[in-house]
């Protein structure tokens, strides 16, 4: 605003200098000075009002477009903070007061979610050093450990996030169980989180297989043995001879991709574990998170209820 | 005492969750039953003092008549967030610096490792499979252990305890779970990881694992120790003793849910079908040890022997 200020303001006075600057020296000198001047009085203004930005920062109109709303200490404005955000408008703007303390909720349902953040953060990264392939994936594993940049600081990173989610998400439902809080309203929320459970365990064993050593290839081969035993579907299983059940149509082809557990086995793995099923648990995650809110928040501390306050079951 | 076998057990970079497992378990069974335990005796005192339930604010958290309900998001609760995440962030750093994620040799599947272990969450099911054949250990007891988690809040009609911890009012309910979660979970888990040796042989913590030790025990089919011979009889033979057992244990489970006067109210309140499923689960639960108790005491193998399936 400055500049253009100074550009309206100077054209009149330097024009005629401006147009024969190599002319008269009285003349020149005349022009010199008056440049001068401007460039001051620009420059004096570019200080003031950096100093203006400096001391409220607050009051620009890229602060404002930013932050939308203002922020101080009035209780509106702490609520319009967490209302107007999107990542945190999923909580309300005030919470039950003795539910921040840690002993009744143990962060765990959060502290899961964090976790999940990373494991997406640092399993992306793994994703650019690593090729589904038989051929090369144990090697792109000696690769990120040996020579690339914190290759297996990421690894370890993923691998120990990925277990601490498995024993944190159990922990958090102990905690729902212990606490009751699958009661009404909640039941559904329940299940979901059933769900998301059992999608965690499966992440977790998808990518048991990536590395493609001993560990996880004997690791998945027990456990898609399994598979093998189902009822009706497996070629193991009861009555799935019975059905038609051979190693190459039941349901463990169908998982592996083949009779044994072999580059189209790695493939699927890779594909569930880094597209399918972080999609699936993703969108399973916003109705769990969502309907946290839409049940009343977290479901306590509550006050206690006696047992002679029971209501009666209406009878249908 | 091996106490170098005990080391590579414990310290094998996949077995540290379950050696966390034994602590933070058993601390936070520890942190809600203390919870518990102190809203009961509350539950006593408000019970015993009708005018005192009546002005009471119900919660064993500090109270002051001025104090306000509710308190502000920001930064109440954002500033405990953000410092939960950087305690994890430095939790996970320094555990991924001191310890490598393990990476044996290249797959190969002419070489059989012995023993060959699912990843640690599975060793509770892969477990199972020493007392159940694999449709059951693999697939069906999974399969129902997920549909049961799933059907807890429609089939548990207690209303009480919803937001609060508290073992007096739902003493049937949270033992059930800490028995299916600890006991039958948990610990299942540790046996795999820690006990079970090459061959899934059982080790004790410090012994040497022996790669060549055998166990001569020999585990009978339930008809072989009747002396029933016959297909068709075995057959007969193995339904009957497997009603039996669903008629006892669901006797039982009755006996338990109508112990006392409290439980016979919750069990008034239950339809029909609720009842039905609540049973048809704990049944289902109660098969699992009590088949490991018939396997070790009596070393039988199966019950119920059919050309089909045997349980």
């Amino acid at each position: 605003m400055a500049e253009t200020n100074g550009h309206n303001t100077n054209p009149p006075a330097s024009t005629p200098g401006g147009n024969g600057s190599g002319q008269g020296n009285g003349k020149g000198g005349g022009v010199v000075t008056k440049v001068l001047a401007n460039a001051k009085a620009v420059q004096a203004r570019a200080t003031e009002e950096f100093k203006e930005t400096i001391k409220a920062p607050e009051k620009t109109d890229l602060w404002k477009s930013v932050l939308r709303v203002k922020h101080d200490e009035t209780p509106r404005s702490r609520a319009l903070g967490v209302l107007s955000n999107v990542f945190l408008h999923l909580h309300p703007a005030k919470i039950n007061r003795d539910a921040v303390a840690y002993n009744y909720t143990w962060g765990m349902g959060g502290m899961t979610f964090y976790v999940y953040i990373t494991l997406v953060f640092t399993g992306t990264l793994l994703m650019f050093y690593y090729h589904p392939s038989k051929i090369v994936a144990f090697r792109d594993i000696l690769y990120l450990e040996s020579d690339v940049p914190f290759g297996k600081l990421l690894r370890n990173m993923h691998r120990w996030g990925a277990h601490l989610m498995v024993i944190m998400v159990e922990l958090h439902m102990f905690r729902v169980f212990l606490t009751g809080s699958y009661k009404k309203p909640r039941e559904f929320n329940w299940v979901v989180g059933v769900l998301l459970l059992v999608l965690t365990l499966l992440l977790s064993f998808t990518g048991y297989l990536l590395p493609d050593d001993q560990l996880g290839f004997w690791a998945v081969t027990v456990g898609t043995n399994m598979a093998r035993a189902t009822p009706l579907l497996g070629h193991m299983g009861p009555f799935g001879p019975q059905l038609g059940m051979t190693p190459f149509n039941d349901v463990r082809f169908g998982l592996l991709g083949g009779s044994i557990v072999d580059s189209n086995a790695l493939l699927r793995a890779y594909i569930w574990h880094c597209v399918a099923i972080p999609i699936i648990a993703s969108a399973f995650m916003v109705v769990h998170f969502w309907r946290v809110r839409k049940d009343g928040g977290i479901s306590g501390p509550a006050p206690v209820v006696l047992e002679s306050e029971i209501k009666d079951v209406k009878k249908v | 005492m091996d106490l170098h076998q005990l080391w590579t057990i414990v310290s094998t970079p996949d077995n540290v969750p379950i050696v966390l497992l034994l602590f933070v378990v058993p601390f936070y069974t520890w942190y809600g039953l203390r919870q518990a335990f102190a809203n009961d005796r509350l539950i006593a005192q408000l019970e015993g003092d009708p005018a005192m339930a009546k002005t009471h604010h119900r919660k064993v958290q500090p109270y002051k008549a001025g104090w306000a309900k509710e308190v502000h998001v920001w930064p109440y609760l954002l500033r405990i967030e953000f410092l939960a995440a950087i305690i994890v962030t430095v939790i996970l750093m320094v555990w991924s610096i001191t310890l490598n994620a393990p990476l044996e040799e290249p797959s190969n599947p002419t070489l059989t490792m012995n023993p060959s272990k699912a990843p640690w969450y599975f060793l509770g099911l892969q477990e199972m499979l020493v007392y159940f054949d694999p449709w059951m250990a693999g697939v069906v007891m999974p399969s129902l252990i997920i549909i049961g988690l799933m059907v807890i809040p429609y089939i548990d009609s207690n209303p009480l305890g919803n937001g609060y911890y508290t073992y007096k009012q739902r003493k049937f309910s949270i033992l059930t779970f800490i028995f299916g979660f600890i006991v039958l979970w948990v610990s299942m888990i540790v046996i795999g990881t820690l006990i079970r040796g090459p061959g899934w042989m059982w080790f004790w913590p410090g012994t040497t694992w022996d790669h060549n030790r055998l166990i001569f025990e020999v585990n009978r089919d339930l008809p072989d120790i009747f002396g029933i011979t016959g297909r068709i009889a075995k057959i007969i033979f193995g339904a009957v003793v497997v009603g039996m057992y669903l008629v006892a244990a669901g006797i039982l489970i009755h006996k338990l849910i109508t112990k006392t006067a409290f439980n016979r109210k919750i069990y008034a309140r239950m339809s029909v079908l609720q009842y039905v499923v609540m049973q048809t689960f704990l049944i289902i639960m109660l098969s699992l040890p009590v088949k490991i108790l018939a396997r070790q005491l009596f070393r039988i193998k199966y019950v119920w022997v059919t050309p089909w399936f045997n349980i």
